[in-house]
């Protein structure tokens, strides 16, 4: 698991975490884990499981029931605040400050009371904002933020820190395809270019299979298995923790079940075959090569149509929409 | 990309809001001495700081009647100012404020107790001591305010905290109420003018107590603007950039209460300034920093309340209004307007 030593930022030795130390009342039981410079982990597992208690925990919020936390053995004095950065799911009251103000607040834990920036911290400030990519935003009041935009906002604050470790708490939660893509993108460049360990708790398992380098799972046992996504795909521990219901993990795609008990044998190539297949198998046809039906995509220097033939049938139309009406009613 | 350019207007606009503030304090005072029911005449009044009280009658009037009061209000509107800033923050509740969350009941329940109970019980501070009585009213305060903390740790609404400071006031005016039913007339009297709020009663000696204790409130808040700044962000954010969370609580609580406690000893329970100010100042220059909103707080206060108190003085007139009437006057407009923007907002 662990690559090599010298690239731990941090590690945990027989961390348990919970309420108090009865069985019912532990979240987490001894966990031996680290995280490396470099490398995007995202955190998966069930509501409730204690993944926000451990990324507290780790960031030095709260008490562990017992066990450790450490930092390599040439930082183990340094404060806390200067080693690990917070992105937490804790509403903010927002106020009229400036994106700018906001951000500038990573800072803070290496100001004096005269909280004057210097240079340097305008500079890694300039830093967080271009890697973030919020330059357009750094003059709107907070409360004029989208969802997405407070995000990166606030992982913006968190880069401003500046600390090899960055802990974040579901970033992409309420946020539409685009804006989670987009945050994971940011997070996974972080990584590589500042050599940052970031550790993202998040329910996209489809993200998190394309985008992270490691996976921490929770399991039912009160563990964290640990591995590269694919591995866990491939030696099924992610079929089994998620007890996936109709996600074929190893495609990728929705299983649909082949409700209309009909075949049909779909040519064509490329994106326009894949969507079409996807709009088939959604609607219940299973596709076969020697189906009675044949549904044919022709492109090229005419505009883009399916044709539909059967026996004593043949039928022209111009978009998905109209081929999966056309099917229902003459079938 | 003109990033720095716009930074540096934000920061080039900042000199012109304290100094319009600075010029603006400067020339209320000025009105607050000038006006009153004796007229003065202009030249006196200017050459007054060159001479002393037994220099004539106008002289006479000036060191001991106006100075002390205007400085009363200098000292009080700024520390009312400061901590309706201070709670507004802390509590992230825009309608919080000594008056509303019941600090100046607390205060007002300790100084009742120190006057009427002499009556009643058979010890008591006797009549006004500075020192005794700001202890007991900052004492007051500093238990009110630590039994709003608590509460609003239970309490996640903004609305719920405000009934609890209400039910929390109606609480302690009713053991006021027992002592005023049981005291002298005397005394009755005596407090009944003070709960109506008057910076007109206090002396040199009296004030020399107030700019102490009133100073150090000052400094405290100075010193907590690093939590106050990130405050809003909640207890998790502010500990993750270092800020020792549990330390600065009480440091804000004590600089608020010491302030709060004190000048309603000194001058009743003032309504509506604490709560005001904060509001108006960010109206006037749109910041949520600390540095400069707690100058432009207390200078904000400071005009705010000299300027009440030439209105109650009722220019050609020798009636004088009762404090609170004035502030009031201008400050629940303010706490209406205040409600709207904010529902409007949500």
């Amino acid at each position: 698991m662990q690559r090599e030593v010298e690239g731990i930022h941090i590690k945990t030795e027989k961390l348990t975490l919970g309420y108090s130390n009865q069985e019912k009342d532990l979240l987490f039981y001894e966990l031996n884990l680290c995280l490396n410079g470099g490398e995007l982990v995202c955190f998966m597992g069930s509501n409730g499981i204690g993944k926000s208690t451990l990324i507290r925990t780790l960031a030095g919020l709260q008490k562990p029931l017992s066990g450790g936390i450490s930092f390599p053995a040439n930082k183990s004095g340094i404060e806390i605040e200067k080693w690990i950065s917070l992105v937490l799911t804790d509403r903010i009251i927002t106020s009229s400050m400036t994106v700018y103000e906001l951000i500038s607040f990573g800072r803070y834990p290496f100001l004096n009371w005269k909280l004057a920036l210097a240079n340097d911290d305008k500079r890694i400030i300039e830093e967080a904002i271009q890697a973030t990519r919020t330059e357009s935003l750094i003059h709107k009041s907070v409360n004029e933020l989208s969802d997405g935009q407070m995000q990166l906002v606030m992982i913006a604050r968190a880069l401003a820190q500046d600390t090899p470790v960055i802990l974040l708490d579901e970033p992409t939660a309420h946020l539409d395809l685009n804006n989670r893509v987009e945050i994971m993108r940011v997070l996974r460049n972080v990584a590589k270019t500042m050599n940052k360990a970031i550790l993202v708790a998040t329910h996209e398992l489809d993200l998190a299979l394309q985008m992270a380098d490691i996976l921490w799972l929770a399991t039912p046992d009160k563990q964290i298995e640990v591995g590269t996504p694919e591995d866990l795909v491939l030696n099924e521990t992610l079929d089994k923790i998620f007890r996936l219901k109709g996600f074929d993990l190893k495609t990728g795609k929705v299983n649909h079940a082949p409700f209309r008990k009909r075949e049909i044998n779909l040519i064509g190539t490329g994106y326009e075959f894949l969507w079409t297949k996807n709009a088939l198998d959604r609607e219940g046809y299973s596709i076969e090569k020697n189906a009675n039906i044949d549904v044919e995509i022709i492109h090229g220097r005419e505009k883009l149509r399916w044709l539909v033939t059967a026996p004593t049938y043949t039928k022209s139309v111009f978009s998905i929409k109209d081929l999966l009406a056309q099917l229902t009613i003459d079938f | 990309m003109n990033r720095s350019l716009s930074t540096l207007n934000i920061k080039a606009g900042l000199p012109y809001g304290l100094g319009f503030l600075v010029f603006f304090f400067l020339v209320c005072f000025l009105i607050n001495v000038a006006i009153g029911s004796v007229d003065i005449p202009f030249l006196a009044i200017v050459s007054s700081p060159f001479r002393d009280a037994s220099h004539g009658i106008y002289e006479q009037i000036i060191w001991d009647f106006r100075l002390p009061k205007a400085f009363t209000c200098v000292l009080a509107g700024a520390g009312l100012g400061t901590g309706g800033l201070m709670m507004q923050t802390f509590f992230r509740n825009p309608l919080a404020g000594p008056d509303v969350l019941g600090l100046s009941s607390g205060a007002s329940l300790m100084v009742a107790f120190a006057v009427l109970a002499q009556g009643v019980l058979p010890f008591g501070l006797g009549s006004f001591q500075p020192w005794g009585v700001a202890l007991a009213a900052t004492s007051g305060a500093t238990a009110i305010f630590l039994i709003v903390v608590a509460a609003s740790r239970k309490v996640k609404e903004n609305s719920s905290l405000l009934i609890i400071g209400m039910m929390v006031a109606a609480f302690t005016s009713s053991l006021v109420s027992v002592l005023q039913f049981l005291s002298k007339a005397d005394d009755l009297q005596a407090f009944l003018i003070w709960s109506l709020g008057n910076v007109g009663s206090t002396n040199w000696n009296e004030l020399n107590v107030m700019a102490v204790i009133i100073g150090i409130g000052l400094l405290i808040a100075l010193g907590c603007v690093k939590p106050l700044n990130v405050w809003f962000m909640g207890e998790n954010y502010a500990k993750s950039i270092g800020v020792n969370v549990k330390r600065a609580r009480v440091w804000i609580v004590l600089s608020a209460s010491l302030m709060v406690g004190t000048i309603t000893a000194f001058c009743g329970p003032i309504a509506f300034v604490g709560l005001a100010v904060p509001h108006l100042v960010k109206l006037l220059m749109p910041q949520s920093e600390h540095k400069i909103l707690l100058p432009a707080v207390a200078l904000g206060g400071a005009i705010l309340l000299l300027l009440c108190d030439t209105l109650s003085q009722l220019p050609g007139s020798t009636q004088i209004l009762p404090l609170n009437a004035v502030t009031s006057f201008i400050g629940a407009p303010v706490l209406i307007w205040v409600v709207i923007k904010s529902k409007q907002r949500n």
